[in-house]
């Protein structure tokens, strides 16, 4: 099954400690962003190629690993990256949360509580959370050198006086130990409560971008607020149509083109599982 | 000497050294955790899971300084034969490797800059026993409290004080392994 013309993983040796040696940087300063030497893989940036150097990094011969994409386990990111680990590395996979040890991850935390000895890593697009405000990396450096935080709240204010309410929906910075503004990655912010005191340890890379930052396990991850616009970790108020879970982050799926539309949970493998134990929506089958 | 300068390293380098770096990234990520690292036989007075950690994180990029009874022949061969990593003084380190009091004093590593301070120095400490009892350690990593046998008290408070600069730590004994990184308050 391993294809024995690559090294364990694919990526060489080297190349793992110089991204093992980020790691334990990004970890014992949570939150910061660590510059490092990311490769060409051989797939695109932007289809997780910090990720993939990530998990190449620390997988072991014995990972239960398990990928998904915007929670789904059997879309086209996550099936490739999947058969890529498969074929190079000979890891089992699985697509059951609570028997993965290694999962990568792009835009989604699984509904299913983590624990420890589980690695999450995240597919970042781009890490920077003041990137939008500030284009110089040069500045953006120094802001988070000296705290400067006040520009990402006048981004958040801006979007109150505009919408009437902080309608940032996605990638929703964390101020983490009181210290690094962080961009989580594009997760809705509905799983951004999960991030903080999670039993888990978290690691994000983006590789176009060449960062890659960590969460070490139970953490504290504040989202950004006011004190009168209170964080809210929203979503669809809709239950699941196909398990009828009211607590999980729902997919809107339109049905025909007559407006009909379809609300389910977009961790394919917590749906499957309410189902298999006799769950149903109404819109099941 | 020559066989022992160039035998002793990962019998499976690939999977040896993922198996090291997940039982090290756990140390670092649960400060006060305990993990094993065995299969490296380096030459004394280098202790097995020390050189677990050389393997696994040093290379031609990653100078090194040798403190005190580690800054011996045989060690500087065993190190330039399996890591190939230069050896350097305090100021110029990536990593440094020796007992407590031999890495004294802690000023004179690099702690990293307000812009970058993922470029500073990792300790690698050398402890004649190490066990999860003695200072408490809190903060991220770290559920509520956690314990371990610091060789000091004041070093680290301060060391901790620096956040976000600051060196990281990581102790061996045998063949365990703990880690200590700036973020974590000890008291």
């Amino acid at each position: 099954m391993t294809d024995a013309a690559y090294n364990f993983a694919y990526l060489d040796e080297q190349t793992k400690r110089m991204i093992r040696r980020a790691i334990l940087k990004g970890l014992a300063i949570p939150g910061y962003q660590v510059p490092f030497a990311s490769r060409e893989m051989p797939m695109p940036y932007g289809w997780g190629t910090g990720g993939v150097q990530l998990t190449a990094a620390v997988m072991c011969p014995e990972d239960r690993f398990k990928v998904i994409d915007q929670g789904a386990d059997d879309t086209t990111n996550a099936v490739s990256i999947r058969a890529f680990f498969e074929r190079t590395a000979g890891v089992a996979a699985t697509t059951r949360t609570d028997e993965a040890t290694l999962i990568q991850t792009r835009h989604r935390i699984p509904e299913a509580p983590l624990r420890a000895g589980q690695v999450l890593v995240f597919q970042v697009p781009i890490p920077e959370p003041l990137r939008f405000l500030e284009p110089r990396e040069s500045e953006t450096r120094k802001m988070h050198a000296l705290e400067e935080y006040g520009l990402m709240h006048v981004k958040l204010y801006e979007d109150i006086s505009r919408h009437g309410h902080i309608a940032t929906s996605y990638a929703y910075p964390v101020q983490v130990e009181g210290r690094y503004v962080m961009d989580p990655s594009p997760i809705p912010k509905f799983d951004n409560p999960k991030l903080g005191d999670c039993p888990a340890i978290q690691l994000f890379g983006a590789g176009r971008e060449q960062r890659i930052y960590a969460l070490p396990p139970y953490t504290r991850v504040v989202s950004l607020d006011f004190e009168d616009h209170p964080f809210e970790a929203s979503k669809a108020d809709h239950p699941c149509g196909l398990c009828g879970a009211t607590d999980s982050y729902l997919d809107e799926v339109i049905m025909d083109d007559a407006g009909r539309r379809m609300f389910v949970c977009s961790d394919t493998d917590f749906c499957g599982q309410r189902q298999a134990a006799g769950h149903r929506g109404k819109d099941a089958a | 000497m020559q066989t022992e300068t160039l035998s002793g390293g990962f019998a499976s380098p690939a999977t040896d050294a993922a198996h090291a770096f997940r039982a090290v990234m756990e140390a670092m990520a649960r400060p006060g955790t305990l993990h094993h690292l065995a299969g490296v036989q380096p030459p004394a007075p280098l202790s097995p899971a020390a050189a677990a950690v050389l393997l696994t994180l040093c290379d031609v990029d990653t100078p090194i300084c040798l403190g005190g009874a580690h800054d011996c022949d045989g060690l500087r061969r065993w190190i330039a034969f399996h890591t190939g990593a230069p050896l350097v003084g305090a100021a110029d380190c990536a990593f440094a490797l020796g007992a407590w009091e031999d890495l004294q004093p802690l000023s004179a590593y690099p702690e990293g800059t307000p812009e970058y301070p993922d470029r500073s120095a990792t300790l690698i400490v050398e402890l004649p026993r190490l066990s999860a009892d003695g200072a408490t350690l809190q903060g991220p990593g770290i559920a509520d409290r956690a314990a371990l046998s610091l060789p000091d008290l004041a070093a680290f408070q301060s060391n901790a004080a620096r956040f976000p600069l600051g060196l990281d730590f990581i102790f061996t004994s045998g063949d365990l392994v703990a880690a200590l990184p700036r973020s974590t308050r000890v008291s």
